[in-house]
């Protein structure tokens, strides 16, 4: 890396860059080094009108992405991680409201990063979600 | 007797093609992204995602976001579990690996297979290519909580 960015420039530059990011509508709070996600609810996000709740996959998708804006803030390229495998538990229906999500970097590795995310609705510790990933991480360039 | 609305015959009813076709297509999330209803056979179901420039993870590559596929697989693991004539009621765990990037700018396929029903729970085995079975981008395995089971 030739030019030096700080973490809220480069979790700036990963959410900016992606497009499907902005299909889900997520945005990312930094404070220190722990980073927030937010998935703002929105109708097209619903994958079940009856109860209604999340679509699963949206909530999967969403850690997903929290689990790769997490490693853009620590890592210094501008190619994001690519995901090798991920294992989500369904924990709870993800209810028709904002979500949040953390995640916890388990091991980061110079080729392969192992992630926790946990995501929550109304009180942290009753998540909705949780997923276990390990991602590739990008060559530097 | 009054005819259910077509979401609550595509959740629950016999799973005919018409039922099949709603539950892919008209969900608001589904229809966001696109998907198209491919087929339904005993156990099984295939979906499509056609590629879109607002559904792309990085767009040097030009290729449709894991998050869709993961979606994609999920969805298409209820829509099999349907066409085993059971109703899920929730995904409990989805496992994906994903075994290579797409090719850019392709649509996606997922096919699922509901191989084993308990009382309580289906078991399910998915897979996402970009043309060919036999090379996926994607395979997923899962466990979903049926309705009516006692769960």
């Amino acid at each position: 890396m030739s030019v030096e960015t700080t973490p809220a420039e480069r979790l700036a530059a990963f959410l900016a860059r992606t497009p499907y990011i902005a299909f889900l509508g997520m945005r990312a709070e930094l404070a220190g080094d722990e980073m927030t996600a937010i998935l703002p609810y929105s109708p097209h996000l619903i994958g079940n009108t009856l109860l209604p709740a999340l679509h699963g996959g949206v909530l999967g998708a969403f850690m997903e992405m929290t689990a790769l804006a997490q490693l853009a803030v620590i890592t210094g390229g501008p190619r994001p991680a690519k995901t090798i495998d991920v294992t989500i538990d369904y924990l709870r229906p993800g209810r028709a409201m904002d979500t949040y999500a953390r995640a916890e970097i388990k091991k980061a590795g110079r080729r392969i990063s192992s992630v926790h995310v946990e995501a929550w609705q109304e009180a942290r510790a009753k998540p909705v979600a949780a997923i276990r990933g390990h991602f590739q991480m990008p060559v530097e360039s | 007797m009054v005819k259910p609305p077509n979401f609550i015959a595509a959740m629950t009813g016999p799973l005919n093609e018409e039922a099949a076709r709603h539950m892919v297509t008209r969900t608001p999330q589904t229809e966001a992204l696109g998907f198209q209803f491919v087929s339904i056979s005993e156990a099984r179901g295939a979906i499509r995602v056609p590629w879109r420039a607002d559904l792309v993870g990085d767009p040097e590559t030009g290729v449709i976001a894991s998050g869709v596929v993961t979606t994609l697989l999920d969805h298409v693991c209820g829509l099999s579990i349907r066409a085993a004539d059971a109703v899920p009621q929730g995904t409990l765990d989805l496992r994906i690996d994903y075994m290579r990037p797409a090719k850019p700018q392709a649509d996606l396929i997922a096919d699922g297979h509901c191989y084993k029903l308990t009382r309580t729970i289906a078991f399910v085995r998915a897979l996402a290519h970009d043309g060919d079975p036999d090379d996926p981008v994607a395979t997923a395995q899962a466990a979903f909580a049926l309705i009516g089971g006692g769960a």
